[in-house]
């Protein structure tokens, strides 16, 4: 006990140095996490300002010309005389459609869950979260038998209603309200003479934009990129999302020879702008539900 | 249906710690049902259907005769069955390890350590990938991976690999398809739990602070266990997207030229079963073998997680 006094300075030093460590180790993970995120993308932007051939030889980093972009875009127009056009649209429209039908099924079931008490509350709740951790995948092939059933094969319904179900998006909602949505504050408007269409459209629905925004762009992204169910179920090319677009865009390029991936270099300045092309939605909607979800995260915290 | 039973035997846990005592009201009763009834018939058709369906199916045969669990043995004793779930237990350990703790490390630092504006930078920097989730994340790793072109070709190289049909080896897989499930996925989860950490109100972590914890100790006794709801949810969630891996072995495999194991995963073998030998009811025995899986590590998750704890009665 005598040496404390001794040992002060040395904690105080060694502290110190622990915490300037700490510093070093967040910078280092948040360095190494940047150029794992960012080169591919930054490689990806510069691809189809190069030839392939210069896509070999120049440094990946490099700029070439915008010359080569307007090449590269002409090429990818002129595949099956502009097919890429309407792969983008039947996106919008299954991405789209469905997105509308989630959000009106999936924000009134999640209040309900969370705020409301019904029978049978309980096991909706279990069948959701089980359903929903269900690999999706491993239903893709009844759901294309159930949709033979009735019919529906081929049709754009065929891929927005199955899409449209999307109990994750019940299960954000859920836990959102459960967490953040005090039911005191429901009872006292119930005790008021609210009804409950008004509970839910007047006190829920304006607290609920930061989790209507997770969920449109959860559901926006998830059916955008969708590739398994949209290739099994529609069978013919000017159906396609841009996704099944891509693969046969990929698999229809006749120089195309995926050989040791020495042949996607012939194609890749064009391959590289159709994946450009077919992200840029899902960026938009990223950027407008980004700022929703934060600012209504922060506005949502500071009032409650 | 014994889904269901599992189900309901993993909630009773928490059934028995009411925290708030309600009078239930008839009329919000009513409402309820009004609310859930577009998502219910969706859950209907595109759910329960489509599961009961797979059960129908790997318990018959083609003709639609009752065959017990004859489906399930065939599957099994099928050759490449051990290999293809080996492959995924192994990616699904080394994915779900790195995803939970650095998207939690990496949430907590963005959200602490740093000033909002370059944290909002960094987040979006991070997102970015996830708009290539799918097909495109997959070509854009075909690129990273060929030390032709790829601007990370000094790392390949150094990494003892010389060509693209190196990189690609079997034994590589694993690793590559969890830097494109990172590369895609983190990021999303990344904005979720700032998010959830940003509703933790700003009195509870300046108590703390009154109390002498530094960042790391909030971090680790207060913000973690409060987003810990949301960190078992992204679990879950990881688990059950890493089981159905179809996509990214598929297109490597047919990158390889037919190098490559066509059933490496598990649905690759189902997706084999049916569409080259018009198996629907073996695969339909393999789909059930994944969400049995998928039931057993949500169950486990659930009931270690306290993941039902907001659900008062």
């Amino acid at each position: 006990m005598t040496t404390s006094s001794t040992r002060l300075p040395s904690t105080a030093r060694r502290g110190q140095a622990s915490r300037f460590a700490r510093i070093l180790v967040v910078v280092l993970i948040m360095a190494l996490l940047l150029i794992f995120f960012v080169l591919p993308v930054i490689w990806l932007v510069l691809a189809p300002t190069k030839t392939a051939g210069e896509l070999l030889s120049q440094s990946p980093l490099s700029f070439g010309a915008f010359s080569n972009v307007g090449m590269a875009w002409s090429h990818l127009v002129s595949f099956q005389n502009g097919i890429l056009f309407v792969w983008l649209k039947n996106s919008a429209i299954y991405s789209g459609g469905s997105l509308v039908l989630t959000l009106a099924t999936s924000i009134p079931a999640g209040y309900a869950l969370a705020l409301t008490r019904f029978r049978g509350r309980k096991i909706l709740l279990t069948i959701t979260l089980l359903v929903m951790i269900m690999p999706s995948a491993s239903l893709v092939l009844p759901l294309f038998l159930e949709l033979n059933l009735f019919g529906l094969i081929g049709t754009a319904w065929s891929i927005i209603l199955p899409f449209s179900f999307f109990p994750f998006g019940v299960y954000l909602v859920y836990i959102y309200f459960a967490t953040s949505l005090p039911s005191e504050m429901l009872e006292a408007a119930r005790i008021d003479g609210a009804s409950e269409w008004q509970l839910f459209a007047r006190i829920a629905l304006p607290l609920a934009k930061p989790v209507i925004a997770l969920v449109a762009f959860f559901s926006f992204v998830g059916n955008w990129n969708n590739f398994f169910l949209p290739y099994l179920v529609l069978p013919s090319s000017d159906q396609f999302p841009i996704q099944v677009g891509l693969n046969q865009l990929l698999s229809s390029t006749p120089s195309f020879n995926p050989v040791a991936g020495a042949g996607l270099n012939i194609q890749s300045p064009e391959l590289a702008l159709s994946i450009i092309i077919a992200i840029l939605p899902v960026l938009v909607v990223f950027l407008f539900s980004q700022r929703a979800l934060v600012s209504g995260m922060l506005a949502g915290s500071t009032k409650g | 249906m014994t889904a269901l039973n599992g189900g309901g035997r993993l909630t009773a846990p928490a059934a028995p710690s009411p925290a708030r005592r309600r009078t239930p009201r008839r009329r919000a009763g009513l409402a309820g049902y009004l609310f859930v009834a577009g998502y219910a018939i969706l859950l209907l058709a595109f759910g329960i259907f489509p599961t009961v369906y797979a059960i129908y199916l790997a318990l018959t045969n083609d003709r639609g005769q009752f065959t017990g669990l004859n489906q399930f043995v065939k599957v099994v004793q099928d050759y490449r069955f051990g290999p293809a779930f080996t492959n995924i237990l192994i990616y699904l350990v080394m994915w779900l390890v790195i995803l939970v703790v650095l998207t939690v490390v990496v949430a907590v630092i963005l959200r602490s350590r740093m000033k909002p504006g370059l944290s909002s930078i960094f987040r979006f920097l991070f997102y970015i990938p996830g708009a290539l989730a799918g097909v495109a994340s997959v070509l854009v790793w075909l690129f990273m991976l060929d030390p032709g072109v790829s601007p990370a070709s000094g790392l390949v190289n150094a990494l003892g690999f010389g060509t693209f049909s190196q990189v690609i080896a079997p034994q590589n897989l694993p690793v590559i398809f969890v830097l494109i499930a990172f590369w895609t996925g983190a990021g999303g989860w990344i904005v979720v739990m700032y998010g959830a950490l940003n509703n933790i109100p700003d009195e509870i972590l300046e108590a703390a602070r009154m109390d002498g914890a530094g960042p790391w100790k909030s971090a680790w006794f207060i913000q973690i266990p409060m987003i810990s709801k949301w960190i078992a949810y992204m679990t879950i969630l990881a688990f059950a997207a890493g089981t159905q891996l179809f996509v990214e072995p598929q297109l490597l495999q047919s990158a390889s030229l037919g190098r490559l194991n066509p059933t490496w995963s598990p649905n690759q073998l189902a997706y084999v079963l049916a569409f080259q030998f018009g198996d629907f009811n073996g695969a339909a025995a393999v789909s059930i073998f994944l969400l049995v899986i998928g039931l057993v590590g949500a169950g486990i998750l659930v009931t270690r997680s306290g993941l039902f704890k907001a659900d008062t009665e």
